[in-house]
């Protein structure tokens, strides 16, 4: 029973010196203290746990290798290592921080998903096929520079040389089929956006 | 930093550890020693 009276500085030296039930006391009597100054910064119980264990690691690592300096400031001692794994705990967390759910904040507000749907990918398919059908209806001539410049990605050039006509009348049939296209898409009321 | 410790949460009295903790604490304070080679203080933790 005295030895519970024993105060921390006698404590710490008879551990150092070798004496491990010395250890049991200091926890026994400084670990409400200590672990609910860690629960209070961190507000979970494994968290809390952690960071006592490693705290009294440090403690003991410092006892043992005869590091430590007595002034009679054991406890302050003890909460300053804790307080330090503390912020680094935060520091660890702020760079991984791990964002949960809620009924208020979803991460996918801030993230997007730019990769179409199915519903987008049937749609746009849709639409392609559409165009396509539209493109049919064109005269021959215009249908044939719009198909190059647009699904074979000629130049105006490479098409009048393909064509065997000027760039001129090149450019002036691919205008020509716009125009058409707008004029099919209007006269029918299509409707080519999703 | 202000931010982080202006935050002060109510802990449940007399809350403690887990045993199992505590447990692990002392058992490697038992099991840590050093030993003292040139000068250098080298750690050993017995199985």
């Amino acid at each position: 029973m005295a030895i519970n009276h024993t105060p921390d500085a006698l404590l710490v030296k008879n551990y150092i010196a070798g004496d491990e039930q010395a250890l049991t006391v200091l926890i026994n009597r400084h670990q409400t203290k200590i672990y609910g100054f860690i629960y209070s910064k961190l507000a979970d119980r494994d968290q809390a746990d952690d960071v006592f264990q490693d705290t009294f690691i440090k403690v003991i690592k410092t006892l043992k290798s005869n590091s430590y300096n007595e002034e009679g400031k054991f406890l302050p001692w003890v909460m300053r290592i804790a307080h330090n794994l503390i912020v680094d705990f935060y520091r660890k967390n702020k760079k991984m921080p791990l964002l949960r759910e809620t009924e208020e904040f979803s991460i996918f507000d801030i993230l997007s998903d730019n990769s179409p749907s199915i519903e987008g990918q049937i749609i746009y398919d849709g639409i392609e096929k559409d165009v396509q059908n539209i493109i049919l209806e064109l005269p021959d001539d215009q249908k044939e520079v719009l198909m190059m410049r647009i699904y074979q990605d000629l130049s105006f050039k490479e098409i009048s040389e393909l064509t065997g006509v000027s760039i001129n009348t090149a450019l002036g049939r691919m205008r020509y089929a716009v125009i058409n296209l707008r004029k099919i898409i209007e006269k029918n009321n299509i409707i080519l956006t999703a | 930093m202000a931010k982080i410790y202006s935050k002060i949460i109510a802990a449940p009295t007399a809350i403690q550890p887990k045993k199992e903790t505590v447990n692990f604490i002392l058992n490697y304070s038992k099991a840590l020693s050093y030993l003292n080679i040139k000068g250098q203080k080298i750690e050993f933790i017995a199985n």
